[in-house]
């Protein structure tokens, strides 16, 4: 009963008390964090220290590395009383910054979020490794963290890009989708992994020339029109799976995976090459992807005007932007990613098609770029916590933690909704998006 | 200011649209209303937006067949043989369909070929005569329960995708109340319907609630909301001290006492329950709540035009809040009528698919609850028939899927049907078009 009691716990934090005006809003709203640091804080101390017992061992190597790193060994309980008691400092801290006494200026303010979060995590994994035999393999949990996140990331990224360009993109879940099963049959077919990646983007961006054209053309809306797309690929790919994947199983959904490629040099550096450096194509896609988006919206012409047309469409126009044209290009444009992001499902890692395979990562992802404020760097940050939450359970129940799964499975949407409920911080979409443009 | 969509520009006033055209028409004559039907009116739409469905289903089913493509392969020595095996793949699994949903010849004939009438309605061949229809109520009933909890937010211009979550909610409380507790006959089983109404009341008042106070978009506070709950049965269905059976290690709940059973409606060879006539009674209330109540006025003003009804000095927030708690409640009423009407006990998957099926509906029903019902209806003959349909045809069940969603896309954008069937441009509009006003709003 650890999670129930962090999951269940936040949630109060939303409602400020029943007569809670405006006031009360902001009261509760300026001392959420130090309130929520102290909880872990707390967390970290009475439920996962006095809980522990043992040695927790934590290992840096993969197997079969060529260099390795010694594990290292703590005191269970201890660790969980520093983590906690540092949590604890850090949430004093920030209830004097909410107060006025100290100032912290807002790179300190996140620092503070991130370093009680990683000590949340110590704790947690020590509890969870004190006393088992086995060690508590970091490698394995990041890089299976950066694996697992691939999809979400690229499908957030797909977000990001069509959301700046004023357009709702919640048809994420069905690229992804269709961009699996496509990649599925068009690598069992040819038999090259290339033109299979390559087809399954082609799949994603189909789906977005549908999304495009009900939405900027017939002016849909766009809400409703992403969960009718999702509905029509997942009916479809689930029929087509019945209807000619089954029967004719080895030739059309049959095909390889890619192999892990080990970056040379880079992926022999301890800890931060097996993580980063030694994976499939897909990681470095997302790589080059991340900074393609970033650069590209920040830097470049086109990024100005993406986010020129999604945040005041009349504006643009009237310096000469063609608006529908960027919104058009763009939303394709996206879709491949996406369509990366699902052929990473069929030739990535599972190597076959099955039907609903995303399993609602498209929503995730969704959640993920709002989490991540509509940036990317944000809406990759969100993507590695739904990953990492994931990772993390099924690393814990491999080691026999006396933990409820599902409960671990569901904090991510509960944060999601806390975030998006404005308490972390009012997160304010681009002002033009999913309002159809019409030229007067 | 940001461009309006031109759906919105007579939305300011009150009075939506529909009730106008009701009653201005009495009017105008006969010819004119006909001609207003077949040009302006959304149901000429709506039925070619179903044909359109019907066509596109039906090529994809002809055109995954393996005999059919074979065929199709000879076309240049044999295309009449080609073209006739399609329209039998297709005209097969739509009659296959009809047959499991509507009437089935077969069991009229096997009914006369009894001995005697009383010893054939005894054996229940006349039971299996209407068993179609039957189904068909079945599976429509939690549609159509659902359909009301996504129409109704429509109206007051809210989204609510979370059926998944307050069906689950519901599910939980119907359940749980269903085996806990020994209670008499009559009172268990409302007992039951009204917890699960709370149950998925509540879910339904969180996910309004937040939207209510931080201005959080419902839509993906009630995605976020149906994974929670997702997790949260998982949980409670492996949790022996909880919801799990005792004594096993599946994760299901233990069957509910017979007492808390929907009563049958018609013999015991039909599964058509009370739960028929429930949503039937929740879809004539929302029409009345909507229609003849101020809180109606309230919602569909606020649907309408939401900063004109704030200035008019409605509570917008309290009226969000109001009418997620409500719908939330029609999905908890769905799952009453899953849980104590055919399944008898829970398990992960008795959610099925109601919460993305229930927007189909809802759309397809233009957001009214006698299009809901209409809709329901049409969806849950499908589902009715698409077993029948697998086992004698051969094509997977899915196809109903992917037919509704169909449905829903040429629903959801007039102008597409008006262009392919070359239909005059009109002033009537489809439900969705007048929502387009995206997260910010």
């Amino acid at each position: 009963m650890t999670t129930p009691a962090s999951a269940e716990r936040l949630p109060v934090l939303l409602s400020p008390g029943p007569s809670g005006g405006a006031a009360a809003a902001r009261f509760g709203g300026r001392f959420a964090a130090p309130i929520t640091y102290a909880v872990l804080g707390l967390l970290n101390i009475f439920v996962f220290g006095l809980h522990s017992h043992g040695d927790a061992t934590f290992s840096f190597t993969p197997e079969f590395a060529k260099v390795t790193v010694p594990n290292l060994s703590l005191a269970a309980a201890a660790t969980c009383y520093v983590c906690g008691a540092l949590s604890l400092a850090l949430a004093a801290v920030r209830t004097l910054d909410v107060l006025g006494v100290v100032r912290l200026s807002r790179v300190w303010r996140r620092v503070i979020v991130g370093v009680v979060l990683f000590l949340f995590i110590i704790a947690l994994c020590a509890w969870a490794d004190g006393g088992q035999s086995i060690a508590f393999n970091v490698v394995n949990l990041l890089s299976g963290t950066l694996n697992v996140s691939i999809p979400i990331m690229l499908g957030a990224l797909t977000g990001v890009i069509c959301s700046r360009s004023g357009v709702i993109n919640i048809a994420i879940e069905g690229q992804l989708l269709l961009g699996a099963f496509c990649a599925a049959i068009a690598t069992s077919v040819t038999g090259s992994l290339w033109l299979g990646l390559f087809c399954g983007a082609l799949a994603g961006s189909l789906v977005a020339i549908l999304l495009a054209l009900f939405a900027i053309a017939y002016r849909v809306d766009q809400v409703v029109l992403g969960v009718v797309l999702n509905t029509l690929i997942l009916g479809l790919t689930g029929y087509l799976y019945n209807a000619i994947m089954v029967p004719y199983g080895n030739t059309i959904n049959n095909p390889n995976t890619f192999n892990l490629y080990k970056i040379p040099l880079l992926g022999d550096i301890p800890i931060i090459g097996p993580v980063f450096f030694d994976s499939t194509v897909f990681l470095y896609i997302t790589y080059l992807v991340l900074a393609g988006v970033q650069i590209g919206l920040s830097r470049t012409r086109w990024g100005l005007r993406t986010r020129a047309v999604g945040e005041h469409p009349v504006a643009a126009d009237t310096v000469g932007i063609r608006v529908l044209a960027y919104r058009y290009r763009n939303v394709i444009l996206a879709g491949l990613i996406a369509g990366i992001g699902g052929a990473y499902f069929t030739i990535g890692s599972v190597g076959s098609f099955g039907p609903d395979m995303s399993s609602g990562e498209g929503y995730i992802a969704l959640a993920a770029m709002i989490f991540g404020r509509y940036t990317p760097f944000g809406a990759i940050g969100a993507a590695l916590l739904f990953g990492f939450t994931t990772q993390l359970q099924s690393i814990l129940s491999s080691i026999n933690v006396p933990i409820q799964s599902n409960l671990l499975l569901l904090t991510p949407y509960v944060v999601t909704i806390i975030v998006v409920a404005g308490l972390v911080g009012k997160v304010r979409g681009p002002k033009a998006e999913g309002v159809p443009y019409v030229k007067s | 200011m940001t461009t309006p969509p031109p759906a919105t520009e007579p939305a300011a006033t009150p009075p939506p649209a529909a009730e106008k055209d009701g009653q201005g028409s009495s009017h105008r004559s006969f010819g004119e209303i006909l001609r207003q039907a077949i040009q302006e009116n959304t149901v000429t739409v709506t039925v070619l937006a179903l044909l359109s469905a019907t066509i596109i289903g039906g090529l994809l089913t002809a055109f995954t067949n393996s005999t059919v493509l074979s065929a199709w392969g000879n076309f240049f020595s044999a295309p009449g043989n080609a073209i006739g095996q399609a329209w039998d793949v297709a005209f097969g699994t739509y009659w296959a369909l009809f047959e499991g949903s509507i009437f089935n010849p077969h069991t009229v004939s096997a009914l006369f070929q009894q001995a005697s009438i009383s010893a054939a309605i005894h054996d229940g061949f006349l039971s299996a005569v209407f068993n179609p229809l039957s189904e068909t109520a079945v599976q429509a009933t939690p549609l159509i329960l659902t359909g009301l909890a996504v129409a109704l937010p429509y109206q007051a211009g809210l989204f609510n995708i979370g059926g998944q979550s307050q069906f689950i909610g519901g599910a939980i409380m119907a359940a749980w109340l269903g085996y806990a507790y020994n209670m008499p006959f009559f009172v268990h089983v409302v007992v039951c319907v009204l917890g699960a109404f709370a149950g998925g009341a509540a879910l339904g008042w969180l996910a309004g609630e937040i939207k209510a106070r931080t201005g959080a978009h419902e839509v993906i506070v009630t995605i976020m909301l149906n994974y929670v709950m997702l997790y949260f049965l998982a949980y409670l269905l492996t949790s022996h001290s909880l919801l799990q059976a005792p004594g096993g290690s599946n994760a299901i709940t233990l069957p509910i006492t017979s007492n808390a059973h929907l009563p049958l409606l018609a013999g015991t060879h039909l599964r058509i329950n009370a739960g028929f006539l429930i949503a039937l009674a929740a879809a004539l209330a929302v029409w009345w709540l909507l229609n003849r109540t101020t809180i109606g006025f309230e919602f569909r003003s606020i649907g309408a035009n939401a900063s004109a009804s704030r200035v008019a000095g409605m509570n917008v927030e309290r009226n969000w809040t109001l009418v997620m708690t409500i719908a939330g409640g029609l999905a908890g009423l769905a799952a009453a009528s899953v849980i104590l009407g055919t399944d008898f006990t829970l398990n992960p998957q008795s959610y099925g698919t109601y919460g993305i099926d229930a927007i189909t509906v809802a759309l397809l029903g233009l957001g009214r609850p006698g299009g809901v019902v209409a809709a329901g209806l049409l969806f849950g003959a499908l589902h009715a028939g698409s077993p029948g349909m697998q086992t004698a045809t051969g094509t997977p069940v899915q196809i109903v899927q992917v037919i509704q969603a169909l449905i829903v896309l040429f629903v959801a954008a007039p102008p597409l049907v008006r262009t392919i069937y070359r239909l005059r441009a009109s002033r009537a509009r489809g439900v969705s078009t007048s929502m387009s006003k995206g997260w910010n709003a």
